[in-house]
């Protein structure tokens, strides 16, 4: 017979690696970092040993921060409405594939992934450059020269090209499960191919959906390489600014302060959007 | 002109035929089954009728015309599916009303439309459940709604019953004909089941890798099968191989020394013939008193009939008689087998052979 106390134990030693790994690297130095972004800075003396709300206030209040808070928000939502818009697409041909083609462009859409990001980003830069291939082919064509590198538009562009897999592959999962039949019943009930889509296909894949735009508007809205490299000096977002007050300003605190304040709005966002959308999705569904 | 007809119609995956030239013409509110194990290419014709696969040649036509090309959901006939394939995200009533609003109906006949078809197939009091909250039986009756609230001039039923429990699918079947009869939609149904084919069609068609090898009456084709292979699959059956021998007064087949007397058409002596006999067209009677004697190898009791495997000279018989109350013969009891000469049946050996 196994004796009580150490069946009882055992969901607790199970568990245990699993929640000592996620407290050590997740929750402690989240817990490092709060605190930090309380402590009073001094540019001449550093960090100093007081408590004080000064650096919250200040970010708050300075129409700065606010500018860069507001541009990754909007960044974070297009880049996640445009993978939406073509990820959703392109996961119902994929699903639609036969083998061998639909490991082949599993592959493809995968591809952008297996790239080191900064490599990745460098690419987009040559492309979008004033002298880029991309200005290149519209001065071909008759057209003035545009500016897309260190813009907005360039670090979307480059957000969405590594995002989209986080899009797919979960819209993907959603359809795989779809029985194919039921579109079919649609079509004899007198759905056309785009009506069978809108009413029958895409309800069932909202999940997929859901989870698909929580990674990719997490993702972009903490994306730090695209920014460094596609924004310039200029046009920052939060990573960045946070990565300029820690290694430029050398204010800690106020850095710790910007991460914190993202992480929390950031959490605000996906909490309420996972509500509103789940909650719907999970009532029909089950 | 038949209402519904398949003239020579044939589909081919590559360098597979599923389909080959099937010719089919069937009458305004006939129902009528498409029999045949699995592979044989009966669910790929429903799906051409349908519309969801294209024939590779041929051509159907519905009431005159002709709909070989036309998209399904042009055609507007209407469609059970194996697994129902009902909307999940919507409730029964949702699910039933999407073939009205597809067609523009106006709200309020859509409504009443809707009331009446949940009340055919007794689901009234479900109209606002998710069909993942209704039971197997349930989704089944939400789905022929869903099909004949459209008023389908067809509706074509894809093995309806094969994912109902065995009790269910009973009730289901008589359930499925007295909606069929009350409407009188013209329907077919594909099925692997020959009970279920027999029991609720007025004509079954026997497909048999990717041909239609007999169509006919549930009756006719009991008791009239044209293959061996027909008369193996619809019902149980006795198979005896032997050789045509033509007497004066008695033709028979002889098989294994022993005249099997038979009256059948015009064969020629010495022609390999195959015999069948159903297992309760054979009667049990004392040994020495019948056509030919055995013994009781195994009995199994299905309630309200026997099942009796006897040896006899001839091989293996299977016996069925029907449960009179009485203990019957015990394993391994000699006894005689008696039948009338009439229910021995010829099949045409070429069709046996293959």
């Amino acid at each position: 017979m196994t004796p009580r106390p150490s069946t009882f134990a055992v969901p607790w030693l199970l568990a245990g690696p699993g929640a000592l790994f996620f407290v050590g690297l997740v929750l402690l130095p989240l817990a490092l970092t709060v605190i930090l972004s309380f402590h009073a800075y001094d540019y001449s003396t550093g960090i100093q040993n007081t408590f004080t709300l000064s650096h919250y206030v200040a970010v708050v209040t300075d129409g700065y921060y606010l500018e860069i808070f507001a541009r990754t928000l909007r960044i974070a939502a297009l880049t996640t409405l445009i993978c939406a818009a073509i990820g959703v697409p392109e996961a119902y041909i994929l699903s639609r594939m036969r083998d061998p083609w639909r490991s082949i462009f599993l592959l493809v859409i995968i591809g952008p992934l297996l790239v080191s990001v900064v490599v990745r980003t460098f690419g987009w830069s040559m492309l979008l450059g004033s002298q880029g291939l991309v200005n290149q082919a519209l001065q071909l064509l008759g057209f003035p020269p545009v500016r897309i590198l260190y813009t907005e538009t360039a670090i979307v562009v480059a957000l969405v090209h590594v995002m989209l897999p986080f899009m797919v592959i979960p819209v993907w999962t959603a359809l795989q499960k779809l029985d194919p039949m039921v579109e079919a019943a649609a079509w004899t009930l007198g759905a056309s191919h785009f009506t069978a889509l809108r009413r029958v296909v895409m309800p069932q894949a909202t999940l997929g959906m859901l989870s698909g735009s929580l990674i990719v508007f997490g993702l972009s809205a903490s994306a730090f390489a695209v920014p460094a490299l596609l924004g310039g000096r200029r046009l920052k977002m939060a990573a960045t600014l946070v990565y300029d007050e820690y290694l430029q300003e050398l204010n800690w605190p106020l850095g710790a302060t910007i991460a914190i304040i993202v992480l929390a709005a950031n959490l605000c966002i996906m909490l309420a959007y996972n509500r509103m959308v789940e909650a719907r999705a999970r009532r029909t569904l089950g | 002109m038949a209402f519904l007809s398949l003239e020579r119609v044939s589909k081919e995956f590559g360098t597979f035929t599923a389909v080959c030239d099937v010719d089919l013409a069937i009458e305004k509110g006939e129902f009528v089954s498409l029999l045949g194990p699995s592979g044989c290419g009966k669910t790929t014709t429903l799906q051409m009728i349908a519309g969801l696969v294209e024939p590779t040649k041929g051509r159907i036509s519905l009431d005159g015309r002709d709909i070989t090309h036309e998209k399904p959901n042009r055609r507007g006939l209407g469609v059970v599916f194996q697994s129902y394939a009902l909307f999940p995200h919507m409730t029964v009533a949702q699910n039933v009303a999407f073939g009205l609003e597809m067609r523009r109906i106006p709200q309020a006949e859509r409504t009443e439309r809707v009331r009446e078809a949940l009340a055919l197939v007794q689901l009234s009091a479900f109209a606002d459940r998710y069909p993942r909250q209704l039971s197997g039986g349930q989704r089944q009756r939400v789905a022929i709604a869903r099909a004949l609230v459209i008023a389908p001039p067809v509706l074509l039923l894809d093995e309806p019953l094969s994912n109902l429990d065995a009790k269910l699918r009973e009730e289901m079947q008589f359930e499925l004909r007295r909606i069929q009869r009350k409407v009188g939609t013209t329907t077919i149904m594909v099925t692997h089941d020959q009970a279920e084919a027999l029991s609720i069609s007025d004509r079954v068609v026997v497909m048999e890798s990717g041909r239609m090898t007999q169509v006919d009456a549930p009756y006719r084709l009991y008791e009239q099968p044209s293959n061996a292979f027909i008369s193996s699959f619809v019902g149980k059956t006795n198979l005896l191989a032997g050789t045509w021998r033509r007497g004066g007064a008695s033709s028979g087949a002889e098989i294994g020394g022993v005249l099997l007397e038979t009256p059948a058409p015009e064969i020629a002596d010495g022609t390999p013939v195959t015999l069948s006999i159903r297992p309760e067209k054979i009667l049990l009677c004392d040994a020495g008193a019948g056509r030919l004697d055995g013994r009781v190898a195994s009995r199994f009791f299905l309630g309200s009939q026997w099942l009796f495997t006897v040896e006899t000279p001839l091989g293996i018989m299977t016996v069925s008689i029907p449960n009179h109350g009485e203990e019957p013969p015990a394993e391994g009891s000699p006894v005689g087998l008696d039948w009338s000469p009439a229910n021995l049946r010829v099949i045409a050996d070429n069709a046996a052979a293959a």
